[in-house]
């Protein structure tokens, strides 16, 4: 006996199967159905993650803002009600004393929601917002820049009069197919060169699409805003936790502005991260309902391919018996039974997959990406397959030990009784 | 070659148990070809079962080739089955799926030989028996003489001691049946060793001695003058 490779073993379990083709294929289909249902709803569930990644591309998932409010509690001599404003001397102490952070980019509004911001162009005032800002803002909110580029170091280290504008912006002080790359627009009665438009990405983004971005230094001395900052974006290294570093970053500042460390207002701040936590902890677990249900279905389509295999045991007992009294030792006939449930199984996994990944690539050409509901390229990934593969082999050779034992206890005598 | 001694076998019938056979003393030498006679019930078939490692004795001793057979597990009576001993049954017991020379092959199969010796030498069996040409039918397309002469080719495929037959000639008509007696005492002449169940006359006086069962004791046992199938034929 040459082992799992035998030929002659795998001949034997093809042409008992072949032997009733039909039954063969009944038997299998409680097996393709349960492999379609699971890949299906694993595939689906892969859709709706990648919509919701979709939304959220281009932000940060591991991001926040901190900005200043008025205080709410009395502390160290001061009323409560105090104003508070960042300054850019805060960039620097918040990098040295917080080592999650990955990017931080402090931004400062003009108006800041105090006085008005005219931003004009040939007798036009588009009302866009005004930012100051640095280059790194764009790692955290990525833009899509359609024409020219966004704000660079170079741009900050030489106070240069440049800006980059929203798509928004550009249709309200351009004219159509106007080439904005090197006009000038007017902000606040200060001359400023476009350098870039850009496009607001098909998702979730905290700048819309009428604003103007200038260079921050530039920003200080056009605008006369001094050290202030209105805000930071900040996103921490990839394996660490938003929240402490949110929370390292609040005491760190409550100290230097004399805040009282449990006044809950006077630094506002917003996790990002949070949102996308609570997404992926949906789509995770309907991935692992996805799965549990998929399983159960599985382990009742392999339980009906045991039971036919019981029946059909019961059915060749007389082979059975023949084939003991010719040779074949207990372990023989085990081996074949459960070989005839592994391949069963295998071919109906086999044939599920195929219709599924049809299935699945016919809902994402006729469906995905299209209206606004969150699914996109729903598809199972090789490692879910792999294991729905094995548990499924695993699973049938486990279940065809139950028709294996009942072949094995055919006594050749009695088997062979003449009726 | 075979000698069995005081043997005892009993079923266990509801609360009592049913004595097959009452003490079998039994000696058969190599080149033999024993008939065993018997009506039903007299413990014939549980004889040959017993022989045939099928079924074990309750008491008594067995030898085969100077093997004692006794508490074989499942997977020596397997073995020994396949290296010592040649079935024909009285219903053939093809493999209805598998044409004949797979059916021939199977015992070899399970000796483990490799696939083109086994096929080579499945061959040769069956063109001993005449079926060469239909080596690749289906029992179903054979007539009733052609798969008793299959498995004949395929108990003898393993080249075993001792061929076992139950009734073989009990599902064909005369002229079939004398023609695979005549087939059976060429195999004799060529020097096998073979014991049959029968209970025709005229097939048992085709053998060389007859032994009669009944009520599980040997009544008699003989030699006889063999009667050649071939004058029948």
């Amino acid at each position: 006996m040459g082992g799992l490779f035998d030929r002659d073993l795998w001949s034997e379990v093809f042409s008992t199967l072949s032997k009733n083709i039909t039954r063969t294929l009944l038997t299998t289909l409680g097996v393709i159905f349960a492999i379609i249902i699971l890949l299906l709803l694993l595939g689906a569930t892969t859709g709706m993650k990648n919509g919701f990644d979709k939304i959220f591309a281009g932000t940060a998932t591991n991001s926040m803002f901190v900005w200043t409010q008025r205080t709410s509690m009395p502390y160290k001599g001061f009323e409560k009600g105090r104003d508070i404003d960042f300054s850019l001397d805060d960039l620097e102490l918040i990098k040295r004393e917080v080592k999650e952070i990955d990017v931080i980019a402090p931004r400062i509004q003009l108006g800041n929601f105090r006085s008005t911001t005219t931003v004009f162009r040939n007798g036009q005032n588009s009302g866009s917002s005004v930012y100051g800002d640095f280059p790194e803002i764009d790692q955290i909110s990525k833009k899509r820049i359609v024409e020219g580029r966004f704000l660079n170091q170079n741009d900050l280290d030489e106070f240069k009069k440049v800006c980059v504008i929203g798509q928004d912006t550009y249709k309200l002080l351009f004219k159509k197919d106007e080439d904005p790359i090197g006009k000038y627009i007017q902000i606040n009665g200060v001359y400023f060169t476009v350098i870039g438009v850009y496009k607001k990405p098909k998702n979730i983004n905290f700048d819309g699409e009428n604003a103007v971005f200038v260079p921050f230094s530039t920003f200080q001395k056009a605008f006369n805003s001094g050290n202030e900052v209105g805000w930071f974006a900040i996103s921490v290294k990839p394996d660490k936790q938003v929240a402490p570093a949110l929370n390292k970053i609040k005491k760190l500042l409550k100290a230097k502005y004399k805040i009282h460390p449990k006044d809950p207002r006077a630094i506002g701040s917003f996790d990002f991260s949070q949102i996308f936590t609570g997404i992926s902890v949906f789509t995770i677990t309907l991935q692992g309902f996805s799965f549990f249900v998929g399983i159960f279905t599985l382990l009742a389509g392999i339980i009906s391919v045991s039971n036919i295999l019981l029946i059909t045991v019961k059915e060749r007992t007389k082979e059975i018996g023949i084939r003991r009294a010719l040779g074949a030792t207990p372990k023989i006939i085990k081996r074949q039974i459960i070989l005839e449930s592994i391949v069963l199984t295998t071919v109906a996994g086999l044939l599920g997959f195929v219709l599924s990944v049809g299935v699945l690539l016919y809902i994402d050409y006729e469906y995905a990406g299209k209206g606004d509901a969150p699914f996109e390229n729903p598809m199972i990934n090789f490692t879910q397959l792999i294991v729905t593969f094995i548990l499924m082999i695993g699973l049938s050779v486990l279940i065809g030990m139950i028709p294996a034992k009942r072949a094995v206890k055919i006594k050749p005598i009695e088997a062979l009784r003449e009726e | 070659m075979l000698e069995i001694k005081n043997l005892h076998k009993s079923y266990p019938i509801g609360d009592s148990s049913l004595h097959v056979l009452k003490g079998i003393d039994l000696s058969v030498k190599e080149g033999e070809m024993v008939a065993i006679m018997g009506s039903s019930g007299s413990g014939k078939s549980t004889l040959l079962n017993i022989i045939g490692m099928l079924d074990e004795a309750d008491s008594g001793q067995y030898i085969l080739d100077e093997l004692q057979i006794k508490n074989l597990t499942e997977k020596k009576a397997a073995v020994y089955r396949n290296k010592f001993l040649g079935f024909i049954f009285q219903s053939f017991n093809l493999i209805s799926y598998k044409n004949a020379i797979e059916n021939v092959a199977l015992p070899l199969y399970y000796q483990g030989m490799k696939r083109k010796e086994r096929q080579e030498l499945a061959l040769f069996h069956l063109e001993k028996v005449g079926l060469a040409n239909w080596s690749d039918h289906l029992p179903k397309e054979l007539s009733g003489g052609q798969k008793q002469r299959v498995a004949i080719a395929r108990a003898l495929a393993a080249n075993p001691k001792l061929l076992l037959a139950d009734e073989p000639t009990g599902a064909l008509d005369t002229k079939t049946s004398y023609e695979i007696m005549e087939f059976i005492q060429q195999l004799n002449d060529e020097g096998k060793t073979i014991l049959m169940v029968t209970h025709e006359e005229d097939i048992a006086n085709m053998c060389k001695r007859i032994v009669r069962l009944r009520d599980g004791v040997i009544m008699e046992d003989k030699k006889v003058t063999q009667v050649r199938a071939a004058q029948y034929v």
